[in-house]
């Protein structure tokens, strides 16, 4: 058992009450939240869901004290032990103490110091922890979390995983009563989630014999927390509470309805799966001359990429491309999918070896898409960035759209009908006048392809395209690239996300190489070894 | 990205300087600049620069280590120096005229004093930069120098920040072009170019808000008093090393007054 003095978490559980609570933000016309009734007893661990917008980040940030009068209104009451939650986050805990710990979803926005030691540190000095508690206490959060570096260890070089581990050993280190975590996987791969569940676990597990700290998650992927949490509260957007209860009951009651409000419910709380779309015939996505299926459209030979001037991620890579065919690259973090994904695009020079696009993807602008000029790929070649906003380059939705046919010298009312139909398609249109940087999520991501569709590229390259993405987004890039491999498009896919990879090679049209020490090896093939699940 | 690298290298020795309290090695640097920015003559800037380089052995930094880190000081000495001698206030004999440009000894002479100037001003800082530790600066100046510790952290912080921005402006670049951007003459890349920094900004603001709720969020900011896992306090050797500065600026103003070239600057 911890000794009192390092112990992390020792705190008492904290109990939160909300009596008609709501907050607008300042500016907004809606409320962000309103008429929110809930008890969440000391040591309770509550799973918190909602579609996107439903005000759960909100809570949190008011349950932390963070949401200041200046920043908006508030009705009701929000309490923690009895004390308004404004004030309770001090008062009555001790030196090094804070009633509230709370993780949110960026893990590069986390880190504040360049020293692993220091970092956990920070919230121990910030609540006046005298000086010679501070290490001890440090020492025993990093335990805590297992996390894999000693004090003197850089922040510079962590992956997000760790670097999310790391702030939860900063988080705990406080001993809050009440522990608070923001959508804490959703920016961070699927074996970085799991470790951070497993830590939180232990860090629970790990607790002296005090009464429990409390537990509140905000999270889309459901699945991965049901072994911790006990309760589920399903939030209303712009309302209050819309179930309360045990985790199964209200999966089994909510489950199809919040599925298709974007939660990552697990499977056999879905809805039945809808019936497979019969190919369409081209539309608004199909490209402008169909290469036949199957057909070679690019291939890499010898192939040796690498981000700047770095030595290379990956050689001997051999590989080809092929009209209304799949191609996923999957493997750990930082292998070098999205860096062979950028080489493929044409937008990264080779290290080594080649890039080579076939005639009928060059269309006459000779055989190396890396000396394409960029208004010649935009029309061969689209690119759907991992990061939506790194790829915006205009003032509103429908000028993002019109960039690329423009570059390309398309003709303006084709450039015009193309725009509307791909808006229409995306469920974009009532956007169209909106910036991009202010869209959701959820629709930043539909327009980052939309924008690599509007030009018609005969291979689309994504990176990730379904990282942190909703269920209901999701389902939809699904449909997309359906359509967009019926008519013949090639895609090439750097992703971690197994569902996704699964559906597509069961239905026959994908291939899967996996990028790990170095190079490639083919998914499935004779000579690979069978693949676990 | 690293014009001039911070924090301790592979190319820094532990030494006496390298290892004395950021703030003292900041007043050295302080004393130094405006001690010499009071005069630009080319006695009192030599002496100095002598001065320095004469101590660099006990800074923990080797000559080529210097330059590595300080090359860009050197890249703007040398041509605000040539600047002066051509452009300079003409005075005694007339060593060079061709055409309106003329060099004089007294243009000459300004435009090495120019030179050793901003040379023995930079030196300091790039001792400074490439021996400490950003952290340890930033405790040294809100423990040792009492300067507000929100400012001070805050501001750490926000350099870390500044690590991302390489690899964001790489991915900027790529999806410019993935856009169909950047290949048509230098007016149409100049204008991705400006594009390509709003985008960048936008991010690392964004980026910066978040970065401030969450520590915020670890009490970033509370009125109450806050205390410092590392403790950052003056020793007897800080005072040997800003001893040192005193004598370094006190014999090249000497030499400077001695050899009748010292001239107060800011008339």
């Amino acid at each position: 058992m911890p000794s009192p003095g390092t112990a992390v978490l020792a705190a008492p559980g904290v109990r939160l009450t909300a009596r008609g609570w709501g907050w607008r933000h300042s500016g907004r016309k809606a409320w962000a939240l309103r008429g929110v009734d809930l008890d969440i007893a000391p040591g309770e661990r509550v799973l918190l869901l909602g579609p996107s917008g439903a005000g759960k980040s909100t809570l949190l940030a008011a349950a932390a004290g963070l949401l200041d009068a200046g920043a908006g209104e508030s009705v009701g009451q929000l309490c923690l032990d009895g004390l308004d939650a404004r004030l309770a986050r001090l008062a009555g805990t001790g030196p090094g103490e804070s009633r509230t710990g709370l993780l949110l979803q960026d893990p590069d926005a986390q880190t504040v110091l360049a020293r692993c030691g220091d970092d956990v540190a920070f919230g121990l000095e910030n609540h006046a922890l005298p000086a010679e508690l501070i290490w001890p206490r440090v020492d025993a959060a990093l335990r805590a979390v297992g996390f894999p570096y000693d004090r003197a260890h850089s922040t510079a070089t962590l992956s997000g995983g760790e670097r999310q581990r790391l702030a939860l050993a900063g988080v705990v280190a406080m001993r809050p009563g009440l522990l608070m975590l923001d959508e804490p996987t959703a920016m961070i791969d699927p074996d970085g989630a799991r470790m951070l569940v497993r830590s939180v676990e232990r860090v629970l597990t790990r607790q002296a014999t005090a009464a429990a700290a409390t537990l509140i998650v905000v999270e889309h992927r459901v699945e991965q927390w049901l072994g911790l949490v006990t309760r589920i509260v399903v939030l209303e957007p712009g309302g209050g509470v819309l179930a309360d209860g045990p985790v199964l009951e209200v999966l089994a009651d909510q489950g199809p309805e919040l599925f298709r409000h974007g939660v990552w419910v697990p499977p056999r709380f879905r809805p039945a799966a809808p019936v497979r779309r019969v190919p369409a015939p081209a539309t608004a996505t199909a490209t402008a001359t169909a290469p036949v299926e199957g057909a070679v459209l690019l291939h890499a030979r010898g192939l040796a990429v690498r981000r700047g001037r770095r030595p290379p991620v990956l050689s001997d890579v051999d590989l080809e491309v092929r009209a209304g065919q799949a191609l996923f690259l999957t493997g750990p973090n930082g292998a070098g999918k999205s860096t062979l994904a950028l080489a493929l695009a044409g937008l990264t020079a080779p290290a080594a070896g080649e890039v080579v696009a076939e005639a009928m993807l060059a269309g006459g602008a000779g055989p190396h898409p890396v000396t394409w000029r960029a208004r010649e790929l935009v029309t061969r070649i689209g690119m759907v960035f991992q990061e939506p906003q790194h790829q915006f380059v205009a003032a509103t939705v429908e000028a993002e759209l019109a960039v690329g046919p423009n570059r390309a010298g398309m003709d303006p009312a084709d450039t015009a009908a193309r725009t509307t139909a791909v808006l229409v398609r995306l469920r974009l249109d009532r956007l169209a006048q909106a910036n991009p940087f202010t869209l959701s999520g959820g629709e930043q991501r539909r327009l980052s392809v939309a924008t690599a569709l509007v030009t018609r590229p005969t291979l689309l390259v994504l990176d990730e395209p379904t990282f942190g993405q909703d269920s209901r987004t999701w389902a939809e890039l699904v449909d997309l690239l359906r359509e967009l491999l019926d008519a013949g498009t090639a895609l090439v896919c750097a992703t971690h996300d197994r569902e996704l990879v699964d559906v597509f090679v069961a239905e026959g049209r994908a291939r899967e190489l996996r990028v790990a020490g170095g190079t490639v090896q083919p998914v499935g093939a004779p000579s690979a070894p069978a693949v676990t699940r | 990205m690293s014009v001039l690298q911070l924090g301790a290298g592979d190319d820094v020795r532990d030494a006496p300087v390298a290892r004395a309290n950021p703030v003292a090695k900041l007043a050295v640097a302080l004393l130094i600049s405006v001690m010499l920015l009071l005069t630009v003559d080319v006695v009192t800037a030599g002496t100095a620069l002598l001065l320095e380089l004469a101590v660099l052995p006990w800074c923990g930094l080797s000559l080529r280590g210097l330059l590595r880190r300080g090359w860009v000081v050197l890249a703007g000495a040398i041509p605000a120096g040539l600047v002066t001698t051509w452009l300079g206030l003409d005075s005694g004999a007339v060593l060079v005229a061709v055409g309106p440009v003329t060099i004089t000894e007294g243009s000459l002479l300004a435009g090495c004093a120019i030179t050793l100037r901003i040379l023995s001003v930079g030196l300091p800082g790039v001792v400074l930069l490439a021996t400490t530790d950003p952290t340890d600066l930033a405790d040294a100046l809100a423990q040792v120098a009492r300067l507000p510790h929100r400012f001070v952290l805050a501001a750490l912080a926000a350099m870390r920040l500044f690590a991302l921005i390489g690899s964001e402006w790489e991915s900027l670049g790529v999806a410019r072009r993935a856009r169909g951007l950047g290949d048509d003459g230098a007016l149409g890349r100049a204008r991705t170019a400006v594009g390509q920094v709003l985008a960048l900004l936008v991010l690392v603001i964004r980026r910066g808000t978040r970065l401030s709720m969450a520590m915020e969020a670890r009490g970033f900011g509370l009125a109450g008093p806050r205390t410092w896992a590392r403790q950052s306090r003056l020793r007897w050797s800080d005072a040997v090393v800003v001893a040192g500065g005193i004598v370094i600026v006190t014999v090249a103003t000497a030499a400077g007054v001695l050899a009748g070239t010292w001239h107060l600057a800011l008339a």
